[in-house]
């Protein structure tokens, strides 16, 4: 972790070079992530290419809090789940609800507002405690809001919450069909990991990482280490709450199933798992759980599969504690050292 | 390094390709949906018990054509439903669908039924009224009844019998007791019963004080549509706290564990009425010889085949028997088979089963009531025998319409 904040603090202060990070690497990622849907089948492209962009973009709203920030926050479902319930609440629905029929360009940039908002609030009410007290914090405030919504009938329609909740028709296309909304969600998780990248060698980005190592010695210096951390919160929630209104499009609709518990720990499962170190971790983590848990019923007998499931999880953390993220970059060290090994053993002689 | 994403990238465009796997014409790819995870898993495994029961009896085989089987599991809820739905039809390419299991998924599929036009969807136990009723797929049958028609005769045997004239309604909060609670009141209501209070509970609930202290005390009986663990937790805590009236039950209320209880509960379980697809001690030759034939392919599943396994066994039945009728021809997108889907009469172990014009089963029904058996155990009796039960419970269709969707305050009789 040190060697890697090193590194971005290096690049960021040496001011004019300062880059994104664009290598060969990227440019290959994103030309196969644009042609992906000319190869894959309609399944594919949405259920696993659009589930793993919408999942791996909320948990990176979490990386932002807990990688940078150092911290670990339970909410980040909670947030993408009133970002959704706004979409059907002041957008349309067929629950017969609500849904007051605004249309989508009023609604979408209201309910990220709205998710936006509430994470800062729950940054607020958490950014005094740390470590176990927060994801304590944050886990009562999402189970809070899961009982909220199943029990509230006038609002939130209960257990059934809303359905038919559907996506735009715009310019002519319908952004529910697989293609169309695999690229509107690649469009939006690049945007996202893009602006993280950036945000991470920004000033903010910066004091967000000191305070992290050491928020002491940075309110000594004069920084409010809790202003920047509600508004860490809130950056995180304007990510959480997109992904959240893709997710709510994806689905079709929102029910309190959406943001229960076991949902809120699938977030966290799926940023620890992919590598909570770099913006790319996530998503990798994403795809992992999207894969295994649309075929890993057809490994075993369909009893047991979420013994599958959890076994893969447990492998990968007790071989990689960084996730998959360290698990490549273990690899990459290794074959790069093997290259490197005769040119240096080469340099002495020279 | 660049070889290895080059490795990758092949590695994933392959992945991608194993995806269209081309159909062979001598299988017939069937795929069964039932909720293998969350608070139904054991009521899935027994739905999906009852699939293999109708599979095996034709040897996976016909018209010379392998079935060939895959297994989707979600967790009750209508996304997750959905999704396995999705995976079995755009990855599996199953041409033939079996399930879901829970109400509000059943109502979910449906609408997915709608955007997949050659794959036919069969329903597993799923029995919201709203998934036929209302807005029908053309693409989906259920040959397995639904919630409402669960209680034909019901309410009016427990007026006219029982003399139960004022009834408080304690249910799980969600699209299936919905339909148990319009199912019940409606004939009750007709007959001249009055339902002074309802009270929804979330599934799983487990303090039910603040229900039971807000009981009526001048009730004749309380109608309790709760399943599994929340029934054994409302029933034991009404007799802890001191609760007599008399209990009428839903389709899952009064199961085997519920039977198979000690104590204070046993004795107040006794005299409760109920109705349902299924009786487990109904003394038919061809229920007890398809108990039989479930205890025998399944040591381990329950005393006796659960209603689960009895839909997803009808279910499946009549997929195989439309298959036949085809000759195991899907090779039209499946037109030829839901017409026969849809024409099809047969005799199902509870009696003979057809479809009206939603392609929603008419079937029969049993009114049952706890007694203690010869050997001192509880079972549930049958009293009678509702024939040919249909989904409007025999009231004119345009009349049944105008009383709309069952919900919370719907139906109402204070």
């Amino acid at each position: 972790m040190t060697l890697l904040d090193s590194k971005s603090l290096a690049t960021a202060l040496s001011g004019p070079t300062r880059r994104l990070p664009f290598d060969a690497g990227y440019l290959l990622l994103a030309i196969a992530l644009l042609l992906y849907p000319m190869v894959a089948s309609p399944f594919f492209t949405f259920q696993i290419g659009g589930y793993t962009l919408i999942l791996g973009t909320i948990a990176l709203s979490l990386m932002v809090l807990a990688g940078y920030g150092g911290m670990v926050s339970l909410s980040q479902m909670t947030v993408a789940g009133i970002a959704g319930y706004s979409i059907a609440i002041f957008g349309t629905n067929a629950s017969g609800v609500m849904g007051l029929g605004w249309p989508w360009w009023v609604a979408v940039p209201f309910a990220i507002l709205i998710g936006a908002t509430a994470s800062a609030l729950i940054g607020m009410l958490a950014v005094r405690t740390a470590g176990i007290y927060m994801i304590m914090i944050t886990l009562a405030i999402g189970t809070a809001f899961f009982y909220f919504v199943r029990q509230n009938y006038a609002f939130f329609n209960g257990f059934n919450g809303f359905h038919g909740v559907n996506a735009p028709t715009v310019f002519g296309i319908y952004w529910r069909d697989p293609v169309p909304f695999y690229y509107l969600s690649l469009a939006i998780a690049t945007f996202f990991f893009v602006a993280v990248s950036y945000m991470a060698r920004s000033t903010f980005g910066l004091s967000l990482q000191a305070i992290r190592d050491n928020p002491r010695r940075m309110r000594a210096i004069g920084f409010d280490v809790a202003a920047h951390r509600v508004f860490a919160f809130f950056l995180s929630g304007v990510i959480a709450a997109t992904a959240g209104v893709l997710l709510v499009w994806f689905n079709g609709q929102i029910t309190a199933g959406t943001v229960d518990v076991n949902a809120a720990i699938d977030v966290l499962v799926v940023a620890v798992v992919g590598g909570l170190r770099k913006p790319i971790g996530p998503y990798l983590g994403a795809l992992l759980f999207a894969l295994l848990q649309n075929f890993a019923i057809d490994l075993i007998d369909p009893e047991r599969f979420n013994t599958v499931i959890g076994g893969v999880f447990l492998l990968i953390i007790f071989f990689s504690p960084d996730g998959l993220l360290g698990l490549w970059e273990r690899i990459r060290t290794t074959t790069m050292s093997k290259s490197l090994r005769p040119a240096l053993r080469r340099k002495p002689s020279k | 390094m660049l070889i290895n994403r080059r490795n990758l990238l092949a590695a994933a465009v392959a992945l991608t390709a194993l995806s269209s796997a081309a159909h062979a014409d001598d299988t017939i790819k069937m795929g069964g949906l039932a909720t293998l995870e969350g608070a139904f898993t054991v009521l899935g495994e027994d739905g999906l018990r009852g699939m293999k029961l109708a599979l095996q009896e034709v040897n996976y085989t016909v018209a010379g054509k392998k079935i060939e089987v895959q297994t989707g599991s979600s967790d009750a809820s209508p996304e997750s439903a959905v999704k396995a739905a999705r995976k079995l039809v755009e990855q599996g390419g199953v041409q033939v669908l079996i399930g879901p299991l829970s109400g509000s998924e059943g109502i979910a599929v449906k609408d997915y039924a709608k955007t997949q036009p050659n794959v036919t969807f069969i329903n597993g136990s799923s029995a919201a009224q709203d998934t036929t009723l209302f807005n029908p797929a053309p693409n989906f049958f259920r040959f397995s009844t639904d919630g409402v028609q669960w209680m034909a005769g019901l309410g009016d045997y427990v007026y006219n019998e029982k003399h139960y004239k004022k009834v408080a309604v304690v249910a799980e909060d969600y699209s299936f007791p919905y339909s148990q609670v319009e199912g019940f009141m409606l004939p009750f209501c007709k007959a001249g019963g009055h339902v002074p209070a309802k009270f929804w509970v979330p599934i799983g609930n487990k303090d039910f004080s603040s229900v039971i202290s807000a009981l009526p005390d001048d009730v004749d009986a309380i109608y309790v549509a709760l399943g599994g663990a929340d029934a054994i937790n409302f029933l034991t805590q009404y007799q802890q706290s001191g609760g007599t009236a008399p209990l009428i039950g839903g389709s899952i209320t009064v199961d085997q564990t519920v039977l198979g209880s000690k104590g204070a509960i046993r004795k107040a379980v006794i005299g409760t009425a109920a109705a349902g697809p299924t009786a487990d001690a109904w003394d038919d030759p061809k229920w007890q010889a398809f108990t039989a034939e479930y205890k025998k392919a399944f040591p381990d599943g329950f005393p006796a085949p659960s209603l689960f396994a009895h839909a997803y066994y009808i279910n499946t039945k009549a997929a195989i028997l439309a298959l036949q009728k085809v000759n195991g021809d899907l090779s039209d997108g499946g037109a030829k088979f839901r017409e026969a889907l849809a024409n099809l009469t047969f005799d199902t172990p509870t009696g003979p089963v057809k479809l009206d014009h939603n392609r929603n089963a008419i079937a029969d029904i049993f009114v049952t009531e706890v007694v203690e058996g010869p050997n001192g155990a509880l079972m549930n009796k049958v009293i009678k025998i509702a024939k040919d039960v249909n989904q409007t419970l025999g009231e004119p269709e345009a009349d049944f319409l105008k009383i709309g969707p069952a919900t919370r305050d719907n139906p109402d009789c204070k």
